[in-house]
């Protein structure tokens, strides 16, 4: 479809799947949705950073991400065991740019965690990078620019 | 058995060698007293001079509860002033950092110097023959720096503070050799770390090596990052009471064996020839293998500045069960292919998702939550008494390193600050 309707939707299928299959805590699905030069980002102080400079949350390259997920796969990640119940709400989805290979698109996103301590609501707008790929679409980069990441915040100890 | 306020007014009763009650982590009127006799009463990290390196560059932070400015005046001293105009006590700045040679206050628009002087009071015939000399910006009136860690102290009473900071000065002096020219930077800017825990259970944790075999082990099985044999039961590393409440994990007996130069940083001069040809041209070759040996220190200067090994922690109280943990990735002057690695890993060790410290930060929480239940009424710290001893070298007392020799010097400092 020459409106984008259809990149649209697909581009929504896949940030919404993505989206279930952590509350779902299906981290292997998850982790195979990323492409080998991955980088899943969550900056630090007020979002506008340079990660080669400054603080991230997470900064993480493909190798990095896969011990992350083995780390919560061992059982002994003391700060998810038990692990936190967790869903991501995803609005405004936008389509910024199509490059062929790669498409572009932000969304914004609350995310809802209860653990032992409590509840804890998330705010944050999301940048992606997609890629087109034999296997269909797969995230190269995943922003998550936190509302309050120069503040003080709680432990975030699964994937957001 | 004594009631939790009986702990403010003689900390005697609650501290015994090798036992604490559990009511000081969790009662109010405790944490309020510690306000004024350790945050207020004593010397207290506050910053760097490398975060404000211009004249006239300032930073938002805090002394206890009380919010600061440290600024580098336009004459280039150091100033602690406190962030409350002295009019009506409005938040005098709101910005975290940033350049200005004087700050107004939004509510009347009194002007002040970075250096905190009053310079001028809106429509100034209402304050005809009223001097304005005593309205200047309270300050801190004791700052004291050490290689350009800026600490504070709110009272007459405490000791100068190179005798405060006693053998913790010669921790910071390992530090800084690591660096080629000698300084530190702090420039990444920092995370803050909120956790539902007081702040004690995060001080003592920091040179606590009995935990990370247990807390750790999830990332010790999934990355072969060599740090978990150095807390083992047959480590010849320490742990160590400098006093003054300063405690330390001394790992250079662990790295002295291995013998090998950057083994304390996991890596080898190999992925590091400029840093290595910097420090070799700094330090002369046998002098920078014996630094690089060494390597940095793991040491807690009582009650909030923690340098590990890479990182740098100030600790934050902020309630009687809340406390921020700001971190940042220490750099060196002049090194930046160390400084880079020293970032990446500090940002996937540290911080709200760090592979380490979200673990620990789990443990404070369930510290917190388990003193709710109130028997056994003392939390028990005996670990390796019978084999703690003076040091034969390096000062202070030590014990190996599972040993909970730290926490005991914490508390024995605390009970001496608070008795």
């Amino acid at each position: 479809m020459n409106d984008g309707t259809g990149l649209r939707t697909a581009i929504e299928q896949f940030i919404f799947r993505e989206a279930r299959l952590l509350d779902c805590r299906d981290y292997a699905a998850w982790e195979a949705l990323w492409t080998d030069d991955a980088i899943y980002w969550i900056p630090g102080g007020d979002g506008d950073i340079d990660p080669e400079k400054s603080m991230s949350i997470i900064y993480d390259n493909r190798s990095r991400l896969g011990l992350r997920v083995r780390q919560l796969e061992s059982g002994r990640r003391h700060a998810q065991n038990p692990p936190s119940r967790v869903v991501h709400v995803i609005s405004n989805i936008e389509v910024l740019d199509d490059h062929g290979t790669e498409i572009t698109a932000v969304a914004s996103a609350l995310t809802y965690e209860s653990n032992l301590r409590g509840e804890t609501l998330w705010a944050s707008r999301n940048e992606y990078r997609i890629r087109r790929s034999e296997d269909g679409l797969r995230l190269v980069q995943k922003k998550v620019v936190l509302a309050n990441s120069d503040k003080p915040i709680f432990t975030l100890a699964f994937l957001i | 058995m004594p009631t939790p306020i009986d702990a403010v007014n003689s900390a005697a009763g609650w501290i015994e060698d090798g036992r604490v009650h559990g009511a000081l982590y969790s009662d109010p009127a405790v944490f309020k007293a510690e306000l004024e006799r350790i945050w207020y009463g004593s010397w207290v990290y506050i910053g760097h001079t490398s975060e404000v390196p211009r004249p006239d560059d300032f930073v938002a932070k805090h002394l206890g509860l009380m919010p600061l400015l440290m600024v580098r005046t336009s004459t280039g001293a150091v100033r602690l002033l406190l962030n409350r105009c002295p009019h009506r006590g409005n938040e005098l700045c709101v910005s975290t950092r940033g350049n200005q040679r004087t700050f107004t206050c939004p509510y009347h628009a009194w002007k002040f110097s970075n250096d905190g002087e009053l310079l001028g009071r809106a429509f100034p015939d209402g304050y005809e023959g009223l001097d304005g000399g005593a309205l200047g910006l309270a300050q801190v009136p004791r700052v004291g720096i050490y290689k350009g860690f800026v600490f504070a102290c709110m009272s007459d009473d405490a000791p100068p503070l190179d005798v405060y900071l006693g053998a913790a000065t010669a921790a910071i002096d390992q530090l800084c050799r690591n660096s080629p020219c000698g300084e530190i930077e702090l420039t990444a800017g920092f995370l803050q770390h909120r956790t539902q825990a007081n702040w004690k259970f995060v001080l003592e944790n920091e040179c606590d090596g009995y935990h990370p075999a247990f807390v750790h082990s999830s990332i010790f099985s999934v990355s072969d990052s060599g740090i978990g044999k150095l807390y083992g039961p047959h480590s010849p590393a320490l742990s160590r009471d400098h006093g003054n409440g300063h405690t330390e994990i001394d790992l250079r007996p662990a790295f002295r064996e291995l013998d090998r130069p950057l083994a304390w940083f996991g890596t080898d001069e190999a992925r590091l020839p400029d840093y290595v040809s910097r420090m070799n041209q700094a330090y002369g070759v046998a002098q920078a293998r014996d630094i690089m040996i060494d390597g940095t220190p793991h040491i807690m200067i009582f009650p909030n500045l923690f340098i590990a090994e890479i990182q740098l922690f100030v600790i934050q109280p902020v309630a009687v069960d809340v406390t921020v943990q700001q971190v940042t990735a220490l750099q060196f002057k002049d090194a930046p292919d160390l400084n880079r690695r020293m970032l990446q890993q500090t940002v996937g060790s540290v911080g709200p998702a760090g592979l380490l410290l979200a673990d620990d930060t789990a443990m404070y929480e369930r510290n917190q939550r388990g003193l709710r239940a109130s028997q056994p009424a003392y939390l028990y710290l005996k670990r390796g008494v019978h084999r703690e001893r003076v040091a034969e070298e390096g000062g202070g007392r030590v014990g190996q390193v599972t040993d909970e020799v730290a926490s005991r010097g914490i508390w024995r400092h605390y009970q001496a600050l608070m008795g």
